[in-house]
């Protein structure tokens, strides 16, 4: 288990162990679950009023299942910790960010100045996505 | 054309800036090689058999001579001097220094080119007609679609790592010159009955090793929900397409397994949702970029006639200009298919040439064609004379506009890493064989398309003849197909038999065409006698 | 014989393994017998060279030639432009690789 690299939220992280995906529903108590590439974030949505932390787990930084995992998950209203792990790397933070990521626990550590530029990059963005920067559009038509 | 402003400036700009900091901790060692070829090839660097290859994007293959002009600049400071357009509308570069491409991401910057998205998993360049806004027959200028679509879909936080490349054409009009519903998306621009213009989404089409035509999935997006339906089939196929095999991972084998229906139900489902979350730009946005493709100042009443006394260039008339919307106008198409050439290459004294004459013949204005052609959206027939004989001096006078000579094809085993064979010898020979005696005026139209390996950059199977080369124990073995058409009737061609040696090819190919010379009635072309009498009486002649 | 061929991460050149460093000639090829995968590993680990890999060489009268056709056409240049591969002036230097 890596530890929590960056995390962009004041709250208590919280403590509990993740669950799978197909265990939470069962499990009246547990507040924390892990998603895999090929589980359907949506199976989480009836149990979102206890979730207070979604692990999407990233085994090999292609496969971008868990952006989409990501902002379903957002667009339903969830507002807990969202935090990806696994191989997460400097380059895909700020899509992940896009995407409603807010804490990271890479396998690898990341260099913590080129994180830093990483997610500064982009002065603006194209698309509307889960995060809460305007489009672009937005502001031309603003 | 559409011009960047503040925002574009400077999302292009931090690209460059991205790509020069993970350049550095590539060469520093911080980035692995298998960390960075994602990264590389979503700027479109490629390793190839004797070099880096740099692919610039150009949207919709739309130009201006300014950034014509840079792309032969770059041609001769960071390169050998030439650049080869490509069947996805773009440029590329094939002895390019990983030192040196920050640098030239950072010129095409200065004249608002990238090279964003041309590779990896992600949504490429998007294709378009190549005469768009100058064809008397179309609906709509398609181009603004596609720019609102480059737009949307550039760092696209989601569908960055897709399970596998997605190529997207948009079209307005009842001939198609894109190759549509050879797409990931295919969009066709149509009216409903209430005259409304709207989307058509074609999707789950592709060539690769598994050739598909897309099936119709919408008959109708309305403009103000054309990027929202677009999301709805990415993600989709970003959670469902296949990943565990990686050439089973194309939108098409999703669409093909589960089927167009199911597919579609999904799409919709997903599309029901997205509505309610505010991804769609406003229409004002799809308007401002509209009017940065108003027509040119066209000249009223221009001569309606072209002096035809000069028999060479009457003959480039005919086959290489096609009808202009503006009286006075044509649209003139410079073949990069001399006889014996090397289809799609062009030199940098040739780039800057033809980048001269748009600003002065074309307000300002090129495109670089699917069949790897540029085009001359917007000539007075007054001009068109001078233009000829400038372009004609400077090698760029071939008149064989969809001919036999006027072949595609990839760059093969000459310089792709994934090729099983040679492509461009085996162009070079068949476009010398009938330029002999006048054959290729005989035959009239017919597309002749040449891939090196399965992966069918070269379009193989969606040419009248395609030829696909593979590696038979070590040796480059040749095989033919007859009967792909990638334009509105489309097909897909079959295979004749076993392959054939380079010479063998050539002369399978003239037994063809020799087969539709003595057989073809009254207009039909190639293609239209292929379908009439079925593929038997080729294979007779071919393997007598 | 093995020979190892790769390329340069600066530069992308094609490089050939000569047996204490990269050279762009083929002719220079050592015969790494078993050590093929030891180089690359040694060799990508400094960053002297990327998409390293092993192939089949041959000892000709004209010199070190790779058994394959892909392999060939790296260790000289695009067939179709004589005038771009590493002989420009040789006329006669692309005979062996078709």
């Amino acid at each position: 288990m890596s530890d929590t690299q960056l995390r962009f939220r004041d709250d208590e992280p919280v403590a509990d162990p993740a669950v799978t995906v197909d265990s939470f529903g069962d499990q009246s108590n547990a507040a924390a679950v892990r998603i895999e590439p090929g589980d359907d974030a949506r199976d989480l949505l009836p149990f979102l009023d206890r979730l207070k932390l979604v692990e999407v787990n990233f085994p090999v930084f292609g496969d971008g299942r868990g952006y989409s995992a990501a902002r379903i998950l957002r667009e339903a209203g969830y507002t807990g910790e969202l935090r990806a792990v696994g191989d997460v790397l400097i380059d895909q933070l700020a899509a992940m960010r896009r995407c409603g990521f807010d804490s990271f626990a890479p396998e690898a550590p990341l260099d913590p100045a080129d994180a830093e530029a990483a997610l500064a990059r982009w002065p603006d963005v194209y698309q509307s996505a889960a995060d809460a920067r305007a489009p672009i559009w937005a502001k031309r038509h603003g | 054309m559409y011009k960047y402003d503040q925002y574009d400036h400077a999302m292009v700009e931090a690209r460059v800036a991205e790509f020069r900091d993970q350049t550095r901790r590539r060469l520093d060692g911080s980035l692995t090689e298998e960390q960075f070829r994602p990264l590389r090839l979503m700027n479109g660097l490629y390793l190839q058999l004797h070099a880096y290859m740099l692919r610039v994007a150009v949207p919709y293959g739309t130009l201006n001579s300014r950034q014509m002009r840079m792309l032969g600049d770059i041609a001769d400071k960071y390169d050998r001097g030439y650049g080869h357009f490509t069947t996805r509308q773009n440029i590329q570069y094939n002895w390019i220094k990983l030192e040196d491409a920050p640098d030239i991401l950072a010129d095409l910057a200065t004249v608002e080119m990238h090279a964003i998205q041309t590779s990896g998993n992600c949504i490429r360049n998007i294709s378009s007609d190549q005469y768009a806004g100058a064809a008397a027959d179309e609906l709509v200028d398609p181009r603004p679609y596609a720019e609102l679509l480059r737009q949307w879909s550039s760092f696209h936080p989601e569908f960055t790592y897709l399970p596998r490349k997605f190529k997207i054409a948009v079209i307005a009009n009842e001939t198609d010159r894109a190759a549509m519903r050879l797409h990931d998306i295919g969009i066709k621009l149509v009216k409903n009955d209430a005259g409304e213009v709207g989307a058509r989404f074609y999707v789950g089409g592709g060539m690769g090793r598994t050739p598909m035509i897309a099936p119709m999935i919408r008959e109708f997006v309305p403009l103000d929900q054309l990027v929202t339906y677009a999301e709805a089939c990415l993600r989709v196929y970003n959670r469902y397409g296949r990943r565990d095999n990686k050439y089973k991972a194309r939108i098409k084998i999703l669409v093909h397994e589960i089927g167009a229906e199911e597919y579609t139900r999904q799409v919709e489902e997903e599309f029901a949702h997205l509505l309610g979350q505010g991804v769609e730009p406003p229409i004002a946005e799809l308007e401002r970029i509209m009017a940065f493709f108003a027509d040119p100042p066209f000249e009223a009443g221009a001569a309606g006639e072209i002096d035809r006394s000069d028999p060479d260039f009457a003959l480039w008339v005919d086959r290489n200009c096609h009808e202009h919307k503006q009286a006075g106008y044509v649209i003139a198409t410079v073949s990069l298919k001399p006889v014996g050439g090397i289809p799609g290459d062009a030199s940098a004294d040739q780039i800057r040439l033809m980048a001269d004459l748009a600003k002065e013949y074309s307000f300002d204005e090129l495109r670089v064609t699917h069949a790897q052609n540029i085009v001359f959206p917007h000539v007075r027939k007054a001009d068109l004379y001078t233009l000829w004989q400038k372009l004609d001096t400077a090698g760029l006078g071939t008149a064989n506009l969809d001919l036999i000579g006027d072949i595609i094809a990839c760059p093969g085993l000459d310089y792709c890493s994934l090729a099983n064979a040679r492509s461009i010898p085996i162009a070079q020979k068949i476009s010398e064989r009938f330029a002999q005696g006048g054959k290729e005026d005989a035959i009239g139209e017919l597309k002749l398309k040449i891939s090196g390996c399965i992966n069918a950059c070269g379009h193989h199977h969606a040419g009248h003849i395609g030829i696909l080369g593979v590696d038979k124990k070590g040796v480059e073995n040749y095989q033919l197909l007859l009967g792909g058409s990638e334009a509105e009737d489309t097909s897909l061609g079959r295979i004749t038999g076993p392959g054939f040696d380079e010479d063998g090819i050539v002369d399978a190919v003239e037994k063809a065409t020799d087969v539709y010379l003595a057989q073809r009635k009254d207009g039909e072309r190639f293609l239209d006698t292929y379908r009439r009498i079925g593929i038997d009486p080729f294979k007779e002649a071919i393997y007598e | 014989m093995k020979i190892l061929t790769g390329n340069d991460l600066k530069t992308g050149a094609v490089t050939w393994w000569d047996g204490s460093g990269w050279s762009l000639h083929v002719e220079d090829c050592a015969d790494v017998g078993d050590k093929g995968e030891d180089i690359i590993a040694r060799e990508q680990a400094a960053r002297r060279v990327f998409a390293a890999y092993v192939i089949d060489g041959e000892k000709t009268d004209g010199g070190i030639r790779p058994a394959h056709i892909k392999d060939r056409i790296r260790a000289l240049g695009p067939t179709v432009r004589p005038d771009l591969t590493l002989k420009p002036a040789d006329p006669e230097a692309g005979n062996w690789v078709i």
